[in-house]
C-alpha cells in the first residue's frame, strides 16, 4: 500500500464522515423546525375544533364581574314591600342574613315619615312615604321615582345615562357606591361591604359583633349559655356558612378517599401474588388476573361511578367504593410489578435458617416489599382525596357536592370562594401528611414517586 | 462468681442472656407497637366504612345485591339493538375525538408551563434563585386545585364546551408536571449549562440548548404518562358539562332505558379509547427510558 491511496482512503473516510454529519444536522434541522410546525398546526386546529373565535361572543363577562366582586365582598339589602310599606334588612337578601326585629344597619336612619339610606361617598337613598324614592347621586342630581296607577314615572326624561336601565314596570340605577331596583312589588337598595359577612355568626347571636377578646374575657353575654360554650356552638350552627356541614362535607370526602385507597390496597395484595410470576406458578392464573386488573382499570372511575351510583344511591360509600374498584387494578399491576422485582437472596437466607413456606414471605419477601407499596399507596392517598372531591360531585356526596351546589345557585360566590380555598387546603394537608407518614414510616431512603 | 481468675469468661454468658433479653425486649416492644398501629387501622377502617355506610342514601348490602342490575339492564337492551351499534359508534365519534383533543392540548400546554415553571424552581437553573420558593409553592396549589373545580366556574363565565375543560386540566397538569420535571432537572449535568453561559447564551438558551436535550425523553415519558391520566380527566369533566364523551354519557343516562345502547356505544368507545392509549403510552415511555436514569 503507499502513501498515497492510505492518504485517499482517509479522504475517502472523511468524506462520508462529513456526509454522515450533514445528514445527521439536516434531520435534526428537519426535526427541530418539523416539531414545533407539529405543534403549531395542531393548536391551529384545535383553535378551530373548540372554536375558540366564538368563545368571546358566548363568554358571559358579566358572569365574570359578578364572580368576581360577590367572592370577596357581600351586599346588604334594604327592601320596602310596596303593599305592606314595611321595610326589611337583609345581608346578601337572604333570610338567614335578616336583621331581626327592631335592629338595623347603622348607615339607616329616620327623618321623620322617610327612611334615610346613606351608601357612601354623597350617595343617598331615601324611601319615602307612598312607595316614593329619592337618590342623590354625587356630580348628577338627584333622581325621584313614584307610582302613577301602577306605572313608575321617574325625571329622568326620555335619555337616561347607561347606567340606568328605565322603564315603566322597573328602574335600576347602578353606581360604584350600590344599587336601587324599583319594581311594582319593592323597592331595593344594596349596599356592598368588602369581606365575608356574618361568617362567625349570624345576626340573631348574642355574639355577634363581639371581638374575640369580648367573647373569651368579656361579661356573659347570653344568661342561659357560657360564653366559649355559647359562641362554639353558634358558630358551628350558622346557618348561614352551616360550617358543621362544611366540616362533614370535607371528613366525607377525605373518609371517601382513605376507604377507597386502603381498601384497594387490601384487595389488590393477595390478588397481586397470584399475578406476580415468582409466586404463583400456574400461567392461566397469572394471566387472567393480569387481565382483570387491565379490565378494571381501563373501565374508567367515571363508569364505575356511573354504575355504583346506581346501586347504592348518592352519598360517600359509592364514591369510596369507586375509587376502591379503581384503584385495585392499578395496585394490582403496581404491586405484581413490586413483588416480581422481589430480591431472591433474602428469602434464601431466612429459607438457609430452616423457615417454612408462610415464614419465608413473612420475613424474607415482606419486608423488602412493604416499603415499595406503602410509598405507591400514601402517594395514591393524596392524589384520591382530589379523586374524591371530584367523583363527589358527581355522584352527590362529600364537599364536590357542596361545591357544585354552591355553583349551581348561581349567587353564593363568596360561598365558593371559600369551598375552593378549603378544598385546596385539604388537597396540600393530605399531600404533607402522605408525605410525612412515608418518610415516618419508611425513612425516606425508597424512591419517591 | 466462683472463678475469680478468669471473671470474663464467667461474665460473657451473663452478657449474651442480657443482650438476648434487651433484643427480644425491643422485638416485642416493635410488635407491639406494630400491633397497635394495626389495632388502629383496622378501627379506623371499620368505623369509617360504618360512618359512610350510615351516611350514604343505599345501605351497602342493599345495594351490593343491585350492583349487577345497572350493567345488565345496559347490557341486555344493547344486545336487543346490537344492530345499532355501528350506527351509535360512527355517531359518539366525534365526541371521543373532542375529549381526546382536550386531554392532548391541555398536556401539550400544561407541559409547556409545567416545562418553564421547573426550571424557574430547580436549584441551580432557575433565573431568579431568590423566587424558586415562590415558584415551588404556585405549583403546590396548582397541583391541589382538582380539576372540577376551575372547570365549574369557567363553565359559568365562558358557558359548556371544550375550553373551560382543558383550561382547568391544562392548570392542574402544569403544577403535577411541574414538580416531576423539576425533580428530573435538578440532576441534569450543568457542564453544557456553564459552557453555553461562557459564549453568552441568556437564560432561555441556556434551558433550551443545554438542559433540555439531556432531560427530554424522561420529560416525554412523564407527558405521556399525564396523557393517558388526562384522557379520563376529560371524559370525567365532560359529565359536568364540558364537552366530549362524558357529556354525551350523561345525556344518554338522563335519558334513561330506551338509550341504553348509546350509553353502551360511550361506555364500549372510551374504554377503547383508554385501553389504547395505555398500551400505546406504555410502550413509548418504556423505550423512552430504557437504558436511562428513570
Amino acid at each position: 500500500m503507499t502513501d498515497a491511496t492510505m492518504i485517499s482512503g482517509t479522504g475517502d473516510r472523511l468524506g462520508s464522515a462529513k456526509d454522515a454529519a450533514d445528514r445527521l444536522f439536516q434531520r435534526k434541522r428537519l426535526f427541530n423546525f418539523g416539531l414545533p410546525a407539529i405543534v403549531l398546526a395542531y393548536l391551529v386546529y384545535i383553535f378551530f375544533a373548540f372554536d375558540i373565535a366564538g368563545l368571546a361572543q358566548r363568554a358571559r363577562l358579566d358572569n365574570a364581574v359578578t364572580l368576581a366582586s360577590d367572592s370577596w365582598s357581600y351586599k346588604t339589602h334594604v327592601t320596602r314591600d310596596h303593599r305592606s310599606g314595611d321595610i326589611a334588612y337583609a345581608i346578601e337578601g337572604e333570610r338567614k342574613g335578616m336583621y331581626p326585629e327592631g335592629m338595623r344597619p347603622d348607615w339607616v336612619s329616620d327623618a321623620g315619615d322617610t327612611t334615610v339610606v346613606d351608601l357612601g361617598d354623597g350617595h343617598v337613598v331615601r324611601i319615602l312615604p307612598e312607595n316614593r324614592t329619592e337618590y342623590d347621586v354625587p356630580g348628577f342630581g338627584t333622581i325621584e321615582a313614584h307610582f302613577d296607577g301602577g306605572r313608575i314615572v321617574t325625571n329622568l326624561g326620555d335619555t337616561p345615562p347607561d347606567w340606568i336601565n328605565a322603564g315603566d314596570r322597573r328602574v335600576a340605577i347602578t353606581t360604584d357606591a350600590g344599587r336601587v331596583t324599583i319594581t311594582r312589588s319593592k323597592t331595593e337598595v344594596f349596599r356592598y361591604f368588602p369581606g365575608w359577612e356574618l361568617f362567625w355568626f349570624t345576626l340573631d347571636s348574642p355574639y355577634y359583633g363581639k371581638s374575640f377578646a369580648q367573647i373569651v374575657f368579656g361579661e356573659q353575654w347570653d344568661p342561659d349559655r357560657g360564653n366559649i360554650e355559647g359562641a362554639a356552638n353558634d358558630f358551628w350552627h350558622n346557618p348561614m356558612w352551616r360550617h358543621s356541614d362544611v366540616a362533614w362535607a370535607i371528613g366525607e370526602t377525605i373518609l371517601m378517599a382513605f376507604l377507597g385507597t386502603f381498601g384497594a390496597a387490601l384487595v389488590a395484595l393477595p390478588l397481586a401474588f397470584l399475578a406476580a410470576k415468582r409466586f404463583s406458578p400456574l400461567m392461566a392464573v397469572r394471566f387472567g388476573m393480569r387481565r382483570i386488573f387491565d379490565f378494571v382499570r381501563g373501565v374508567d372511575g367515571l363508569i364505575w361511578t356511573i354504575v355504583l351510583s346506581r346501586a347504592f344511591g348518592p352519598g360517600p360509600l359509592t364514591g369510596a367504593l369507586a375509587i376502591l374498584i379503581t384503584d385495585t387494578g392499578t395496585f394490582g399491576k403496581l404491586f405484581s410489578e413490586a413483588l416480581e422485582n422481589v430480591d431472591e437472596k433474602q428469602i434464601e437466607g431466612v429459607s438457609s435458617t430452616g423457615a417454612k413456606p408462610l415464614q419465608r414471605y413473612r420475613f424474607g419477601v415482606i419486608p423488602q416489599v412493604v416499603p415499595v407499596l406503602l410509598s405507591q399507596i400514601l402517594y395514591f392517598f393524596e392524589s384520591n382525596t382530589r379523586s374524591a372531591t371530584i367523583i363527589g360531585a358527581i355522584t352527590g356526596g362529600g364537599i364536590g357536592l357542596l361545591l357544585t351546589q354552591a355553583i349551581q345557585t348561581q349567587k353564593d360566590w363568596e360561598e365558593v370562594a371559600y369551598y375552593i380555598i378549603l378544598v385546596i387546603l385539604m388537597v396540600m394537608a393530605m399531600d404533607w401528611l402522605s408525605g410525612w407518614l412515608r418518610a415516618k414510616l419508611i425513612g425516606g431512603s425508597e424512591d419517591k414517586h | 462468681m466462683t472463678d475469680i481468675s478468669h471473671p470474663a469468661a464467667a461474665a460473657a454468658p451473663q452478657r449474651i442472656a442480657d443482650l438476648q433479653s434487651g433484643y427480644m425486649e425491643l422485638a416485642r416492644k416493635k410488635r407491639l407497637y406494630g400491633g397497635l398501629t394495626l389495632v388502629v387501622f383496622v378501627l379506623l377502617l371499620v368505623s369509617g366504612f360504618m360512618v359512610a355506610d350510615s351516611r350514604n342514601a343505599g345501605g351497602f348490602w342493599d345495594g351490593l345485591a343491585n350492583v349487577g342490575d345497572y350493567p345488565a339492564a345496559v347490557i341486555s337492551e344493547a344486545w336487543e339493538k346490537r344492530a345499532e351499534l355501528p350506527a351509535n359508534l360512527v355517531k359518539f365519534f366525534p365526541a371521543l375525538v373532542e375529549t381526546l383533543n382536550i386531554a392532548a392540548v391541555s398536556t401539550l400546554v400544561g407541559a409547556m408551563i409545567g416545562l418553564v415553571l421547573s426550571f424557574l424552581s430547580t436549584r441551580g437553573l432557575a433565573r431568579w434563585p431568590r423566587l424558586v420558593p415562590l415558584f415551588r409553592r404556585i405549583m403546590d396549589i396548582m397541583r391541589a386545585v382538582p380539576e372540577i373545580v376551575i372547570a365549574l366556574v369557567l363553565i359559568f363565565m365562558l358557558g359548556g364546551g371544550p375550553v373551560p375543560a382543558m383550561i382547568a386540566i391544562a392548570f392542574h397538569t402544569a403544577g403535577a408536571l411541574g414538580k416531576l420535571f423539576s425533580e428530573v432537572a435538578e440532576n441534569a449535568d450543568l457542564k453544557p449549562v456553564d459552557g453555553l453561559s461562557s459564549v453568552g447564551a441568556n437564560w432561555s438558551q441556556r434551558m433550551i440548548l443545554g438542559v433540555v436535550p439531556q432531560v427530554a425523553p424522561n420529560f416525554l415519558s412523564y407527558s405521556l404518562l399525564r396523557f393517558e391520566i388526562n384522557i379520563r380527566a376529560s371524559a370525567i369533566l365532560g359529565f359536568v358539562g364540558a364537552g366530549g364523551l362524558g357529556y354525551e354519557l350523561r345525556n344518554a343516562m338522563s335519558w334513561g332505558p330506551g338509550q341504553f345502547d348509546a350509553a353502551a356505544a360511550i361506555f364500549i368507545l372510551l374504554f377503547a379509547a383508554i385501553v389504547l392509549f395505555d398500551q400505546i403510552s406504555s410502550r413509548y415511555r418504556n423505550r423512552l427510558t430504557e437504558g436511562g436514569h428513570a
